[in-house]
């Protein structure tokens, strides 16, 4: 009898093993940032040109940072979630607008040539053009053109989103669009725990 | 030559050729520094590209990892030392970007694991080897088996 149980066990620990680890996605790489707090940025804001955001502004605010683009076809997808959110007034989301024009694989023009000021301007068209198309969610929007804040938050692919409560600390971090299941299970949920706390 | 050999070898040069001048490109050098850019290879050949998960930071082609790259170059000028441009990686990106794992509890498993395993199999094979061992030697032959052994002998002597 143990010569076929032994081998049988043997069999399903290793069909326990592949079912687990088939079923992860491997571009899902856990954020060591989570627990820890946001990194500090100063950065130009889409809508005005003569004001700064950074985190610290958002002190004693749950909030939600939504890394897109007008280049990201994912972002694409997640967006119309994002505008419904925002229409409940669920929590304020604030947009990081991630290499623009840098990050364009498609652009027609050699954004090596371009200067500061006008690739700039570039950003500024091409982000508040597809913000008028496709609905705004954000209370605001920050320009990251170098992808430099990107880096410092750990971002390796658009959309990402963060979860940060009232003392600036990260609290979850949504790889990939979000979608309906992860804001009702899993964002919601927290936010409102966040939201009790002092 | 037939046809298809003339085709198979036209083949084979081009895809050599696609393969060198791939080769080639990634390579390039964007820093003037010699030595900042073999550091810069030596510390990215240890080091993970997010968005395509099996090749190195120094041989990606990625946007992301031209980026980092970028970092790591800033980094070295800054003087810091290996170490430190890993850490900074790994503070944001995780462990996740180190081709060598760290030793730490949550990767013992993974280090230790495979000794774990080896060792279990020579308590095994320890354990059947001796319990054998003493199967054969300690069965001694019951005075019904002599008999009927030697019934067996007798029949195949022919007298």
């Amino acid at each position: 009898m143990m010569r076929f149980l032994i081998p049988l066990g043997l069999f399903l620990v290793l069909v326990g093993f592949l079912a687990v680890g088939l079923n992860r996605d491997p571009h899902e790489v856990p954020s060591p940032l989570v627990g820890k707090p946001a990194p500090a940025f100063q950065l130009q804001q889409l809508a005005t040109t003569d004001k700064a955001f950074g985190p610290q502004d958002m002190q004693g605010k749950v909030w939600l940072l939504n890394v897109w683009s007008s280049w990201c076809v994912s972002c694409r997808a997640e967006h119309p979630l994002l505008v419904a959110f925002s229409q409940q007034g669920g929590l304020p989301i604030v947009g990081l607008n991630y290499k623009e024009v840098r990050g364009d694989g498609e652009i027609d023009v050699d954004v090596k040539k371009l200067t500061p000021s006008d690739e700039l301007k570039l950003v500024r068209q091409r982000a508040a053009a597809w913000l008028a198309q496709h609905g705004n969610p954000y209370s605001l929007s920050v320009l990251d053109i170098d992808g430099r804040v990107g880096i410092d938050y750990g971002v390796y692919g658009v959309p990402e989103t963060y979860l940060i409560d009232k003392h600036g600390v990260i609290r979850f971090k949504q790889i990939g669009p979000i979608t309906e299941e992860a804001l009702q299970d899993k964002i919601l949920p927290l936010a409102k725990t966040l939201e009790s706390q002092s | 030559m037939t046809m298809r050999t003339v085709l198979a070898v036209a083949f084979f040069l081009l895809t050599s050729l696609l393969v060198t001048s791939a080769q080639a490109k990634e390579a390039a050098p964007l820093s003037d520094d010699p030595v900042v850019e073999a550091r810069m290879m030596a510390i990215s050949e240890e080091l993970r590209c997010l968005v395509c998960q099996n090749e190195t930071l120094a041989a990606s082609r990625a946007e992301l990892a031209d980026d980092l790259r970028k970092e790591v170059r800033r980094l070295i000028r800054e003087q810091k030392t290996d170490q430190e441009i890993k850490d900074y990686l790994v503070s944001r990106y995780g462990d996740f970007v180190l081709y060598r794992p760290p030793v730490k509890p949550t990767t013992w498993l993974l280090w230790f694991g495979p000794f774990v395993l080896l060792a279990f199999g020579v308590a095994a094979l320890v354990v059947f080897l001796r319990r054998r061992g003493q199967l054969t030697a300690a069965l001694p032959l019951s005075s019904e088996d002599k008999k009927r052994a030697e019934a067996l002998l007798k029949e195949k002597d022919p007298k």
